[in-house]
């Protein structure tokens, strides 16, 4: 940033920009307070050229020879006043000496002159660093920085800067709009500002003696506070849905296979892991190319088939055997993911693998300061809308989906009309096991992959699919919504570990008091 | 379904073989592991002791699971943390009784004094008193049985989903346990045990007689166990586990069966953990873990569920092979282990002892 600064002041400095040459005089002869003095006029101009001339000073390029002050780069040297190139050079150069004092002096200056540099991101750099410590002697500069700001965020920045350096040294009034600007931030270092003001002191009279003042700072206060508060209540509202948007990928597929086939798979949780090692296969894939970032457009569908293919295979070959008998299906198929983990574990080691986020998928939006949303939690909220979507769109509008819940709803009936019932269980089964796949492949994206993923997540989706009632998407979206939200509010207030055991005791009551879920099929069958 | 109730307690074949056993379990292991000198072919290492030992334990939880499991219809997959807090209230006496002998040289149990406390928590409450803690292992496991199993079972929470939420809650407890604040010790739990009753715990006497009070135990259950399932109380629980609706539209108040039977089989449990603790020396929040509740079903399913024989071996059979595997290719035993679950609930639904009774 520095270097490239400097670049641009030295493009600056070459195209003529003429300074006031007593100013620049005084700069490079002056005693000590004059210096200073030229230092702080040159700030008020405000121009790039300025800018130019104290960022060499401070880098200690500035020489004298006879009347005339210099900027000397190596061999190449410029006229400090008229910006005009220099050559041959003259030898009786000596070096501009500053002492400490007029450094400090300096180094302020250079900072708030980079409030008008023509760039973006060293402009967001200086006001941030302005925020908390300016000094009234850079306000004239802070305006004529806000006249010509066009960037929001800088203006904002600055604005705040302005309101604080005015509430120490302006006039009333201005010192009331100060308070108003204030009151807008969602900073919360402003709030200390304002609390000074409403400050008592030890013998009871108030620190700041303006009444007027006073009504105004707890007005802002009011304003402010209530900013930040929402500001934390949409941190946890994201943080919550998601939580509750990871849930319900986890507990998507079990919905189909557990919720509506009534197949107790244990190796679920093994199945979201098949899909999180096949997305980092895939992306190992990619790594050397050029379009990795494109990686995830291979990895879903990827994950979806490779996690598919699998339970297709398990279904076929042990849960076929094992219908209508939920008990030993559940400790066969917990024996299928004891077999997976260790295979996994043969293959790609016991350690966890590094997954790479695509780079549209780093960084986040700041909503409030402190308050940032992950972009690749936001893929992953919108990635679980979509195959719930999908997933209500296979089910209710199609074939498939048509002969998988005739099956459901009664198997006699539906192989009676020609429903062939075994090969829409293999189906049904590996479109489960697809969508838990492809839970495995957002999960990769922000969380570890290891051998232990699945066993991580094998008892909340179990928690969700129970809790939403068996055989009811719409219980499942609510109950894995439920979930999140309840988690993270109870985190926020004792911590995460006592709120994830609040929760699944919760979860253990409520299943008692409703034993078929918030959103059970009525029907008059007793042995449900 | 296998187990049928009404027959006789056992006949003289089965007294028999029970009269081996407890030959084998009182006189023989401790002549040859006491007597017989160190270098015979025929002692019997401490390491087989400690083997036998603990095999014994789980095969106590093994013929408790079976009680609820093959003849109550009740699959629990939370027996473990029954087991586990019976071994933590056990486990609570044995770390007073190291007294000031810890690395710290403290009063304290070493991981307090770690954290810092000053005193004991009221978990911990007369935990230097034998008898107070041996009260423990019974109540704390019953206690949460009964409340859990009360609220269940009225509710008629059955099949899978009981299943699922046993096996909540002893994921919960595990989480809770993995804590330090909760007062044991955290993940690591109690170990470095030294004595028990003021007699040092590492001594060959000791751990003989540990193994002699198990094998009491398991045959104590047993014999338990094989009363109540062959009395009339047995015969109504059968009659639940194959038709629990026709059971209450009888007359007969089944949450009582059910309650009783499950909060029985939770104290065994604990009791199996207490015995189980100072044998094999740690206790710590991973044997609260889902996973291992899983494996005890496995134990009794191999073995034959509704046979209380059956699960014993199953235990052995499970935890011998186990013990083979870790040693010999520690990285096929998950293998063998998944295995075994996916083909005995395949091709052996009735266990072992269904082989044998085929081939009679």
């Amino acid at each position: 940033m520095r270097i490239l600064l400097a670049g641009l002041s030295w493009w600056i400095a070459s195209s003529a920009l003429a300074l006031d040459a007593g100013t620049v005089n005084r700069l490079g002869f002056g005693d000590g307070d004059e210096k200073i003095a030229a230092i702080a006029a040159l700030v008020a101009e405000g121009d790039p050229a300025a800018a130019a001339l104290l960022q060499a000073a401070a880098d200690g390029e500035l020489q004298t020879s006879g009347k005339r002050v210099f900027i000397v780069k190596g061999e190449e040297a410029l006229d400090a006043a008229t910006g005009a190139r220099v050559a041959p050079l003259p030898e009786d150069r000596e070096d501009v000496i500053f002492n400490n004092r007029v450094r400090r002096e300096l180094g302020g200056a250079v900072a708030a002159l980079r409030l008008i540099s023509p760039d973006r991101a060293a402009r967001l750099a200086a006001a941030r660093e302005l925020t908390g410590n300016a000094d009234e002697a850079m306000l004239p500069l802070i305006k004529k920085a806000l006249e010509r700001e066009t960037d929001a965020s800088v203006k904002q920045l600055l604005e705040l800067t302005q309101a604080t350096l005015e509430l120490r040294t302006g006039s009333k009034e201005s010192r009331i709009g100060a308070i108003r600007t204030l009151g807008l931030s969602t900073n919360p270092n402003t709030k200390m500002l304002l609390l000074a003001i409403l400050e008592k002191s030890k013998d009871g009279s108030f620190s700041e003696p303006d009444e007027d003042l006073r009504i105004e700072a707890q007005k802002s206060l009011r304003e402010l506070e209530a900013r930040l508060a929402w500001g934390e209540r949409a941190g946890v509202l994201f943080t919550s849905v998601s939580l509750g948007s990871v849930l319900l990928l986890a507990a998507l597929g079990l919905a189909i296979t557990y919720g509506l086939m009534g197949v107790i798979n244990m190796a679920h949780g093994e199945l979201i892991m098949v899909g999180a090692y096949t997305t980092y296969v895939v992306q190992n894939l990619f790594k050397r190319t050029e379009f990795f970032d494109w990686y995830p457009l291979a990895a879903v569908p990827a994950s979806f088939l490779a996690a598919a293919l699998v339970g297709m295979a398990l279904e076929r070959l042990v849960i076929r055997w094992l219908y209508g008998r939920p008990l030993e299906t559940l400790l066969a198929t917990w024996g299928i993911s004891l077999m997976l983990i260790q295979t996994v574990r043969t293959i790609f080691g016991a350690a966890n693998v590094q997954v790479e986020n695509p780079a549209f998928m780093s960084g986040g939006i700041e909503l409030f300061t402190g308050v940032v949303m992950p972009w690749s939690r936001i893929c992953i909220i919108a990635f679980a809308a979509l195959v719930l979507f999908l997933m209500y769109f296979l089910l209710t509008k199609t074939r498939l989906g048509l002969f998988v819940r005739g099956v459901t709803q009664n198997r006699a009936m539906a192989s009676c009309v020609g429903v062939p019932t075994a090969r829409v269980d293999t189906w049904a089964f590996g479109l489960g096991s697809g969508i838990a796949g492809l839970a495995g492949c957002a999960l990769s994206q922000i969380d570890n992959v290891g051998p232990n993923l699945g066993q991580n997540y094998i008892v909340d989706s179990f928690m969700v699919v129970v809790l939403g009632g068996v055989g009811q998407l719409a219980g499942t979206v609510y109950a894995a919504l439920g979930l999140g939200f309840a988690n993270k509010l109870l985190e926020a207030w004792q911590g995460a570990v006592l709120a994830k055991i609040a929760v699944l005791v919760f979860i253990i009551f409520f299943i008692q008091k409703r034993p078929q879920g918030m959103f059970a099929l009525k029907g008059r069958a007793q042995d449900a | 379904m296998t187990g049928a109730p009404g027959q006789r307690f056992y006949g003289p074949r089965g007294w028999a073989i029970l009269a081996l056993c407890s030959i084998a379990i009182f006189v023989v292991m401790p002549l040859l592991n006491l007597a017989v000198p160190a270098d015979s072919p025929f002692h019997v290492s401490a390491y087989w002791v400690t083997l036998f030992g603990k095999i014994m334990c789980y095969a106590i939880v093994a013929v408790a699971l079976d009680l609820v499991w093959g003849y109550a219809g009740i699959l629990s997959l939370g027996h473990g943390l029954f087991f586990a807090l019976g071994g933590y209230a056990f486990g609570m006496y044995l770390m007073r009784q190291i007294g000031s002998d810890g690395q710290y040289r403290q009063p304290m149990p070493d991981f307090m004094v770690f954290l810092d406390w000053k005193e004991f928590p009221w978990q911990w409450w007369n935990s230097d008193s034998f008898l107070w803690c041996a009260m423990l292992v019974v109540v704390v496991p019953g206690l949460l049985a009964f409340v859990f199993g009360y609220f269940a079972f009225r509710s008629r929470v059955k099949g899978v989903y009981l299943s699922i939420i046993t096996q909540a809650l002893t994921f919960a407890a595990m989480l809770l346990f993995f804590r330090n604040a909760t007062g044991f010790g955290g993940n690591n739990g109690f170990t470095d045990f030294r004595r028990i009753l003021d007699i040092p715990i590492a001594t060959p006497q000791t751990r003989m007689a540990l193994f002699a009070i198990t094998g009491a135990a398991l045959i104590g259950t047993l014999l338990l166990a094989r009363w109540l399932t062959t009395s009339r109380f047995g015969r109504v629980l059968a009659a639940i586990r194959d038709a629990e609706q026709r059971v209450m539209f009888c007359g007969y108040d089944t949450v009582h069966y059910k309650l009783f039977v499950w909060t029985l089989s939770a104290v065994i449990c604990g009791i199996a953990g207490a015995l189980y603790v100072p044998q094999v020396g740690i206790i710590n929040p991973g044997e609260m873990s889902p996973a291992n509740s899983i494996e005890i079903a496995i134990w009794v399913a191999v073995g034959g569920r509704g046979t209380l024989i059956g699960p014993i071996l199953g235990a052995g059979l499970v935890n011998g092979a186990k013990s083979f595997f870790t040693q010999a290719f520690p990285e096929y035993w998950l293998y063998a282990l998944g295995l075994i679950f996916i083909l005995v609930t395949l091709f052996l639904p009735h266990g072992v002892m269904g082989l044998m009774k085929k081939k009679q």
